[in-house]
């Protein structure tokens, strides 16, 4: 606030009203408006104004049939209070976001870690190994041919030769495997976008830093991590934390790809399929959206949370 | 970061043995578990039917063969779209998608980076937080969207949206505030060229990590789109949509599809391979400041 008034009071100085200060710097930029009208209006268009729609078309009853009417939260109090499946849905999705997405922004950051004073020929091979299922496509089907429901799976056939099992599972057909599994895989192919910016931080600090640290009695590598690393990469720690949440919730193909739709007793069924079973299937969009806005809400809540907790570090 | 390297360290860094090797079986045993699937789907490639079908299943192959890639090649050719257009498919819709983003995302991205304009930080705030939404979830109210301009089931409604990801905006912007000095594009300025000239000429040569990059994120996302629920008609859609549907082709399957999946993955890992420390580069400055 204060820097606003601050902000105020320089261009008044100029003898002119903030407007008409705005108005001139725009005319005097109108270049840069020009360069970003292309971009801005594809991502208004397509990212902006899709949320927006979202939510106010969460409070109509439209169905892509009738012209819509305001319920106002008639769809939100379905949504909690008699809607079943998204109770279920929200469990899952709720599970799923806290296992993967912590699991994998610590195993990101620890391989970055590791990696780190490698030589830079064998890192490269390292950093390839472990962002490979990421980039792959549909790799993670390979999942499907290890955990087959039949013995030349891979899990069931050496499970039935140790004499574990004497049945073959239908892992990906059976309410207890699906979750786990799903989760598994799920961080199998979550080695993104916030694994390379980990690389690129950690090689990005001065190495003096760590021998001024040393001098200073650092006594042992996790302090050094703590004092030392983690402080001077708060910027990259924020972005792969926004990067980590945003695929954890999203994450929905895969688990379509692995156990079909609607996954067995809804037992990997997540918000993003239900929003899928409602926008897609059931064109209820009133209702699908009210899923989606639900969703906003909970991820702007998750960033700040981690917001939150990010700051302490090094602290 | 040569320099860096090549400094001999003269003061000795806290290291302990066994954290070392504490260390280097924690990243074997997970090096394991990312490696092991990938490389089992490419030894599954390999395998002759006979061994496809052993119990229990191998994690080698006896008698490498390339059968499973001639199958593959044999049912693409047997369909009711010929292969050749689902790879222009998606051939096309990724050159297009990525030139378009590269240009409009760079110069968007070096105007909020290196223009003070009233409004630029506000549009650069709202692309940061829009990296927050998984674009699945705004997906039905796109469609609402595309089908009001008439570009549902046009190759426009994979390529439009492609022009204009959050992403690949965000990752330029970083990289360009951090690695073009304002020196050089003002003297620019005064010679007397114009923003364009100075963003096209001068910029964009100082960027080449961040526009590889960019290249490369919207290349993969192209590449790896499978159905969309944007695209009805079959002779639009793409290769991997093509590829998965052989893979859902059953048991009988198993090595052309294993066959299919190591094709449809060399390309992004090639790409990856190629542009690594470029991209690599270009993550250093993506941090989030604030």
């Amino acid at each position: 606030m204060s820097q606003k008034t601050a902000e105020k009071k320089a261009v008044s100085r100029k003898d002119m009203s903030k407007a008409q200060w705005t108005w001139k710097e725009m005319k005097r930029n109108k270049v840069a408006y020009l360069m970003v009208l292309p971009y801005m209006l594809v991502f208004t268009a397509f990212t902006v104004l899709p949320v927006v729609l979202s939510i106010v078309i969460s409070f109509t009853d439209f169905n892509m049939l009738e012209l819509p009417n305001i319920v106002w939260l008639d769809n939100y109090i379905r949504l909690f209070l008699d809607d079943d499946i998204f109770l279920i849905a929200a469990k899952n999705t709720f599970i799923f976001a806290a296992i993967v997405g912590p699991a994998s922004y610590i195993m990101s950051l620890m391989v970055a870690w590791f990696i780190n004073e490698l030589s830079p020929k064998i890192r490269a091979i390292v950093t390839l190994i472990f962002y490979a299922p990421s980039i792959s496509g549909s790799v993670y089907l390979v999942w499907g041919t290890l955990f087959s429901a039949d013995s030349y799976g891979w899990a069931n056939a050496w499970l039935m030769k140790l004499g574990i099992i004497t049945k073959e599972i239908a892992f990906f057909e059976d309410a207890d495997w699906v979750m786990p599994l799903c989760i598994v895989v799920a961080i199998w192919t979550s080695l993104g976008t916030s694994f390379l910016s980990f690389i690129a931080g950690l090689q990005g600090i001065d190495k003096a830093q760590f021998e001024a640290g040393a001098v200073d009695g650092i006594r042992n590598r996790w302090q050094e991590l703590w004092y030392i690393t983690l402080p001077n990469m708060k910027p990259q720690l924020m972005f792969g934390a926004v990067m980590s949440i945003t695929n954890s919730f999203g994450f929905g193909a895969v688990v379509t790809a692995l156990c079909g739709f609607p996954s067995v007793d809804y037992a990997a069924h997540t918000i993003v399929h239900h929003l899928d079973d409602y926008g897609n299937q059931r064109f209820e969009i009133g209702y699908s959206s009210t899923i989606a806005v639900v969703l906003f809400a909970v991820m702007i809540g998750c960033n700040a949370l981690v917001k939150k907790v990010l700051s302490k570090v090094g602290s | 970061m040569a320099k860096l390297r090549t400094r001999k360290h003269k003061v000795v860094l806290a290291r302990s043995r066994g954290g070392d090797a504490g260390i280097t079986v924690i990243l074997v045993i997970l090096g394991i578990f990312m490696f092991l699937p990938m490389y089992y789907v490419i030894i599954q490639s390999l395998k002759p039917l006979d061994e496809l079908w052993m119990f229990p299943p191998r994690f080698y192959v006896s008698n490498p063969t390339f059968k499973n890639f001639k199958d593959l090649f044999t049912l693409m050719s047997g369909g009711l779209v010929p292969f050749s257009r689902y790879i222009f498919n998606t051939v096309f819709t990724s050159v297009a998608g990525t030139v378009g983003n590269l240009f409009f995302s760079s110069m968007a991205a070096y105007a909020m980076a290196k223009i003070a304009f009233p409004g630029g930080k506000t549009m650069f705030k709202l692309v940061r937080t829009s990296l927050m939404f998984h674009k699945t979830v705004t997906a039905v109210t796109c469609f609402l969207l595309m089908s009001t301009l008439k570009i549902i089931d046009t190759y426009w409604a994979i390529i439009i949206p492609a022009w204009g990801t959050t992403l690949g905006l965000y990752l330029m912007k970083q990289f360009m505030e951090t690695n073009v000095t304002d020196a050089v594009l003002e003297s620019s300025r005064l010679d007397g060229a114009s923003e364009l000239k100075t963003f096209w000429v001068i910029a964009m040569p100082m960027v080449k990590p961040g526009w590889l990059t960019l290249i490369v994120y919207s290349f993969q996302d192209l590449w790896n789109q499978g159905a969309s629920m944007y695209i009805h008609s079959e002779q639009l859609k793409s290769l991997n949509y093509a590829i998965q549907q052989i893979t859902a082709g059953g048991i009988k399957r198993a090595g052309a599809s294993a066959a299919s999946i190591v094709v449809m993955m060399m390309v992004p890992i090639l790409v990856f391979v190629i542009t690594q420390s470029n991209i690599i580069e270009t993550m250093g400055s993506s941090g989030m400041k604030d």
